[in-house]
């Protein structure tokens, strides 16, 4: 547990200690409010359900980028050698790799509460869809920051990493507008795995253990995965 | 109980049809400073990741302190400072922050880890760059941040991977002295493929060549090995500018192998490589055969030859080269070595312009082993100081004991 602490909290730092942290926070808050607030005052509604799917959006960009060198930039680098020949186990070092990423994303999340709070001074803000608004966020944030670790796993290329990540994370996000093109058979399950399907009820308000499981079960795999191919350099 | 902190037993590696490793075996002791030797791709570092349990071994095993790479990882883990290859570091971090990372990763915190910070920055010398960016620091520092992040749990084992490649010859030596110092208590692996370095850093030395150990011995015994020594004889030309009949009476000497020119050095002069069948002493029947023969002997010397030699030969020949070198070999090597020997050349005035005393002093016992003596003929002095200059040219020059390459350069 100690161990994952140290990684996570390391990686943590790394971002603010580097650009990354900054930019990708400062376009997504920045993109985030142009794209909201634009169309805010005309909806006439105080409902926050708008910056949730724009922030959604977004997070199909941002969480690949920066989730793309965390295993990626170590084996270029060399790095991960140290920290595996350290005292800890391939699995503390996927953990703590995901979790210091988690930090970055739940900073950025946070970083958006002065939206919410602005809403809520406008009018009459009804705080439960925005309790499952962010919880929403979370769920897809743990999915796309799992895609993220397992492309960057694969390759010690920031880059192969960042658009490996960045084409499943759209497939997820794309694969249910392309519902009526698809054959019969295979519509409930594409509407299934569409992120946008579990996600829409969130912002609806509604949380459902259907929903959280789904973003569990994608982030669970996709960590394993990365353990996987982590453990895989050990036997090649 | 043995007494060994390392032992590997048959480790063999292979990456898909390419085996890496194959059955190698040995045994380190406490308080042993091994040099692990090889060309590139050998298998040196192949092996230090399996040690370190960064990679499992596709045969064989291996334990350190007692615990075993596969059933106890996290013992080995425990038991190794590490500093792999070209000194990874977390680039975007102080100096302190990082070891203070890698106190808390081996579970040290509070005042014990702030203790056992400064003991390794103290040992390291890293005091003045604690505050700084790892990325701002030279070579030589990160090196010592490698280092110091190995020593913060004061472990009893450290395999150091080319602790001193892409340093300056001061930097290295400063790295040299810090690695001899460590190692008085603690077993050290090193890999290079920096001759040197062995000869002055390690107790021992394997030396590993296609995945396969080729010699596991000290740098002097291996030296020995090598066995005979070879002669370097300076003659006077004689009028007719003949130097066939004086290499033929050369040859004829007993205990002669063979006879090569070499390019002289001054105008009226020849230059022979004697080389021996045996490892007697043949300086004084070279000395009769030019009194008989009535050629003019202007300097004879006896060389050992280098652990670089013994190293050549183990490593690009079929097996026990050090034996017998063919001669069908011996042209194509005469010419590596000499491009060997020019690169050397450059390098080594660099090298010598930075020397400290200190070096010099230890080189110095080294090459007392190497028994290099000059004979001065009783022909005129000039040339006879003439033939000792050169000798003792050679003795600074030569702080790897390259003699083979140096000679043939010459």
């Amino acid at each position: 547990m100690t161990n994952i602490r140290t990684i996570a909290g390391r990686q943590f730092r790394s971002y603010f200690n580097g650009p990354i942290a900054y930019i990708v926070v400062a376009v997504t808050l920045l993109v985030l409010g142009f794209l909201f607030w634009q169309t805010f005052f005309l909806q006439q509604r105080a409902t926050a359900r708008e910056m949730f799917n724009y922030f959604s959006l977004i997070n199909y960009f941002a969480l690949p980028a920066v989730t793309m060198g965390l295993l990626a930039e170590e084996k270029r680098t060399g790095t991960i050698e140290l920290l595996i020949t350290m005292p800890v186990t391939d699995a503390q070092v996927i953990l703590g790799k995901f979790v210091g990423v988690l930090g970055l994303y739940l900073v950025m999340m946070l970083l958006t509460l002065p939206y919410v709070f602005s809403i809520a001074s406008l009018g009459e803000l009804d705080w439960g869809p925005v309790f499952a608004g962010y919880f929403g966020l979370l769920l897809q944030g743990l999915a796309l920051i799992g895609i993220g670790l397992a492309c960057s796993s694969f390759t010690d290329n920031q880059l192969i990493a960042f658009f490996a990540a960045l084409a499943i994370s759209v497939f997820f996000f794309l694969i249910d507008k392309f519902l009526p093109l698809m054959p019969r058979g295979l519509q409930p399950l594409l509407e299934f795995i569409s992120f946008d399907t579990h996600l829409d009820l969130l912002r609806r308000g509604v949380i459902a253990v259907r929903d959280t499981l789904f973003f569990l079960s994608v982030a669970g795999l996709a960590v394993l995965i990365a353990f996987r191919s982590l453990e895989s350099r050990r036997w090649s | 109980m043995s007494n060994a902190m390392i032992e590997a037993r048959d480790l063999s590696k292979s990456y898909g049809q390419v085996d890496a490793l194959k059955d190698v075996s040995f045994e380190v002791s406490r308080g042993e400073v091994l040099g692990f030797l090889g060309p590139n791709g050998a298998g040196k570092t192949t092996t230090m990741k399996i040690l370190t349990c960064f990679i499992a071994p596709s045969g064989g095993t291996a334990s350190i302190n007692g615990a075993d790479v596969f059933e106890d990882p996290m013992g080995v883990r425990r038991s190794i400072g590490y500093l792999p290859e070209s000194t990874p570091l977390y680039t975007e971090m102080l100096v302190i922050e990082y070891l203070e990372f890698v106190a808390k990763m081996r579970g040290y915190t509070g005042t014990d880890a702030r203790k056992r910070i400064k003991k390794a920055v103290e040992q390291t010398s890293l005091g003045e760059v604690i505050a700084k960016e790892i990325r701002q620091l030279s070579k030589g520092f990160r090196q010592r941040v490698g280092l110091a992040q190995a020593l913060v749990h004061e472990p009893p084992v450290l395999i150091l991977d080319e602790p001193m490649s892409g340093l300056d010859p001061n930097q290295a030596q400063e790295i040299r002295e810090l690695i001899k110092e460590i190692g008085r208590e603690r077993t050290v692996i090193l890999s290079t493929h920096d001759l040197g370095e062995v000869q002055v850093t390690c107790d021992r030395v394997l030396i590993i060549s296609k995945g396969k150990l080729v010699a596991d011995d000290s740098p002097e015994e291996l030296r020995e090995r090598s066995g005979k020594a070879s002669y370097r004889v300076t003659v006077a030309e004689d009028d007719e500018g003949d130097d066939k009949r004086i290499r033929d009476l050369l040859g004829k000497v007993e205990g002669v192998d063979r006879v090569r020119p070499r390019t002289a050095d001054a105008k009226g002069e020849l230059i022979f490589a004697v080389s021996p069948s045996s490892s007697d002493d043949l300086r004084r029947e070279l000395f009769q055969a030019a009194v008989d023969g009535g050629f003019v002997l202007l300097g004879l010397e006896k060389k050992s030859e280098g652990l670089d030699a013994v190293f050549r030969d183990l490593t690009t020949g079929e097996g026990d080269a050090p034996k017998k070198r063919s001669k069908k070999k011996a042209s194509a090597e005469d010419k590596k070595a000499e491009a060997r020997a020019k690169k050397k050349a450059r390098d080594e005035a660099k090298k010598k312009a930075d020397e400290d005393e200190d070096e010099a002093e230890e080189e110095d016992e080294l090459e007392s082993q190497e028994d290099e003596t000059s004979t001065d003929s009783d022909s005129d002095d000039d040339s006879a100081s003439d033939s000792s200059d050169d000798a003792s040219d050679d003795d600074s020059d030569d702080d790897d004991s390259d003699d083979d390459s140096e000679k043939e350069k010459k």
